[in-house]
């Protein structure tokens, strides 16, 4: 049978649902044999591939270079899945937004001018320090999104429950406990 | 005519970022850059928040070593209620960060730079990584996870989660130790000491065959910086500032971390948002120093705990006076892995961690609060100012990943000019530069309050914008 291939992708975030992917264990042993992970933080594939079948995407969309590869994700991929609070919600880096109109100017302002002691400057480097966005956006603001997984982070076994049935073929439900935000 | 080369994701790092490399007129290189491209913010936007939150707030800059901030922060909100915590809530949050520190490490050696040294360099990109080594050695592969899980059950059976537990709070922690909690982890040392023993083995194996590694791979001059006890003793908690040199001399001791603005400088770099923490007195950028694992083995005399001292004592002679390389960062992890567990393995038996009284309480008392420890990566500082009221008015935050950016810098320059000659791009520079930020385990969803990914693109641009050469990686 031919493997699924499954990717997993890092936008404004804390790593924080990556590493709870890592949390499964001993089940990445058993995982290895079951999805071909063709593109992630964890592996040097530096080009996001055509045909995946599904991705989990963590973070929220708080950059340029976020939103550009979240476009060229969804054209290459059958499934895609919020991965996290931030993805589904925006959760802790959308705190931003409530600075209002400002938010970027100030947010920077107080990074690299003010707590700066030697060349206080805003960094900017056309093609290699992307900018922010004006509001930092959940994934399905985005693009279309196809399942949602809740958590900050998603405990293993809630990645779990959603792999498995994905793995079956089945439409991922989750309920009860797996719909816990936080 | 200068050129510059980009490298564009660097990948198996905690974090996003890119690297350039320039090229003098003689087609030699002349500089690097690290360059790091997220930012969120958290330094603005926690302003007017009450400071209790942040202990809930701040462990969202990074899932790696959310335990760091939950304790920095813990720790800052100490200092604005001017107490001194329960000396069981002491003990109870070193356990936690112990059991960080075996995670993190065990995470940086394992899954993301031991595909580099086990499998090789040259191993294609795609088996390249923690996958390719359950193929090549399942059981080798389960020992490492199953060493990061320990670590990670340790902060479970004390905060109720693995990755950003609501735990440690201003003036001590929420609960203690489980009896259950205490069994489970007694249970589970001695598997953990036995991987560890296997995976210094492997190092060890790796040293004999990696000397020109350990030659070019970050060996350079620079000051050290940790935080050590009264006596020297390697602290990760506790204790004070202490700055060596490479030749080992201490060039200041006990400096109170909580003054830290005393000493340490900020500098932006503009095509980064990682910021470069320098020591003053030497100004920008002579004031470069290192933290982190191999910091705090150059700066503290003894581990305290007497498997990681043997260690220690080999690992010392590695070195003229302080250890330089930073391809012995890996080295460093594995003997602060072997402290931790025996540090752990005295606190099982210490009927402290069972108290009742582990949080003191008080009202506003100073209005401004520095919380420090010891991240697996390096010292992390959490200064919070706050009005009568205990709203935040500002923030800084510096963390372990930032106070290595300069040392980053040199280490990619002085590989790539092992490797890069004129306009040629040979193909196992990438992996080898890639790898000597890897050393460092930047954490940079930290460093920057904020990561992914994009293809590895690597040009050489002339000054005009031209291209000289390009070869991509898929």
């Amino acid at each position: 049978m031919e493997r699924l291939k499954v990717a997993t992708v890092w936008l404004g975030g804390c790593a924080g649902c990556h590493m709870s992917f890592l949390d499964l264990d001993e089940f990445l042993i058993d995982l290895a044999g079951m999805i071909e992970l063709v593109y992630s933080p964890v592996i040097d594939v530096k080009e996001y591939p055509k045909n995946v079948d599904v991705c989990l995407i963590e973070g929220a969309v708080c950059n340029e270079d976020n939103l550009e590869i979240l476009h060229k994700i969804r054209a290459r991929t059958k499934v895609l899945v919020s991965f996290g609070d931030c993805a589904v919600t925006g959760n802790v880096p959308a705190i931003r937004d409530q600075l209002g109109a400002g938010n970027v100017k100030n947010v920077l302002q107080r990074a690299y001018i003010e707590n700066a002691q030697n060349n206080p400057c805003v960094p900017k480097a056309d093609g290699i320090v992307p900018q922010l966005l004006a509001r930092v956006m959940p994934v399905h603001e985005a693009v279309h999104v196809d399942y949602f997984l809740p958590g900050c982070p998603p405990p293993a076994e809630r990645i779990k429950a959603l792999m498995v049935q994905v793995l079956e073929g089945k439409t991922p439900k989750l309920e009860g406990a797996n719909l816990k935000f936080g | 005519m200068s050129k510059r080369i980009v490298i564009d994701p660097v990948t198996r790092i905690e974090g996003h970022a890119k690297i350039s490399i320039f090229m003098d007129d003689a087609g030699n290189v002349s500089d690097a850059i690290f360059h790091v491209v997220e930012f969120r913010g958290f330094e603005k936007f926690c302003e007017g928040r009450p400071y209790g939150e942040m202990p809930g707030i701040t462990p969202r800059i990074c899932g790696i070593c959310p335990v760091s901030h939950l304790l920095a922060s813990a720790k800052a909100g100490d200092a604005i209620m001017a107490v001194k915590i329960p000396p069981a809530a002491d003990k109870l949050r070193r356990l936690m960060n112990l059991g960080q520190i075996v995670q993190s490490h065990a995470l940086s050696f394992f899954h993301l730079s031991a595909p580099d040294f086990l499998l090789g360099w040259d191993t294609p990109p795609a088996q390249r990584n923690v996958f390719g080594i359950i193929a090549a050695n399942k059981e080798l592969a389960r020992a490492g996870i199953r060493l990061r899980q320990f670590g990670q059950e340790i902060i479970e059976i004390l905060g109720g989660k693995k990755i950003h537990p609501a735990w440690a709070v201003p003036g001590g922690v929420r609960s203690a130790l489980s009896d259950e909690g205490r069994a489970k982890i007694r249970a589970w040392l001695p598997e953990a000491f036995a991987t560890t023993k296997v995976a210094f083995d492997l190092w060890k194996k790796t040293m004999e065959t990696h000397q020109r590694e350990m030659q070019i791979f970050g060996n350079f001059s620079s000051l050290f910086m940790g935080l050590v006890a009264p006596d020297g003793t390697w602290e990760h908690h506790g204790g004070k500032l202490r700055f060596t040199d490479s030749s080992g001399s201490i060039i200041a001791d006990q400096l109170e971390p909580q003054k830290y603005y005393e000493f340490i400088g900020e500098s932006v770099q503009a095509n980064s948002y990682l910021k470069s923490p320098y020591y003053l007195p030497l100004g920008f950028p002579d004031g470069m120093y290192r933290v982190g694992p191999l910091a705090r083995l150059n700066v503290c005399e003894q581990m305290g705990v007497p498997k990681a001292d043997a260690e220690l004592k080999l690992f010392k002679k590695l070195g003229r006076g302080a250890v330089t390389s930073s391809f012995l960062y890996h080295y460093a992890r594995l003997i602060e892995i072997l402290a931790s567990l025996e540090y752990i393995e005295r606190y099982v038996d210490d009927k402290d961690l069972s108290a009742e009284c582990l949080r003191a309480d008080a009202g506003i008392n100073n209005l401004r609060g520095v919380g420090v420890s010891e991240a697996p990566r390096g010292t992390l500082f959490h200064d919070y100012t706050v009005d009568r009221n205990g709203l935040l008015k500002k923030v800084n935050l510096i963390v372990a990943t930032g106070q290595n950016n300069l040392a980053m810098n040199q280490t990619v320059a002085q590989i790539a000019r092992h490797y890069v000659r004129g306009n040629d791009i040979p193909e196992p520079m990438l992996n080898r530069i890639e790898h000597g930020i890897r050393c460092y385990d930047p954490c940079l969803s930290c460093s920057t309050h904020a990561v992914g990914q994009m293809p590895l693109h690597i040009q050489l641009l002339g000054q005009d914008g031209k291209v000289l050469n390009e070869i991509a990686r898929g």
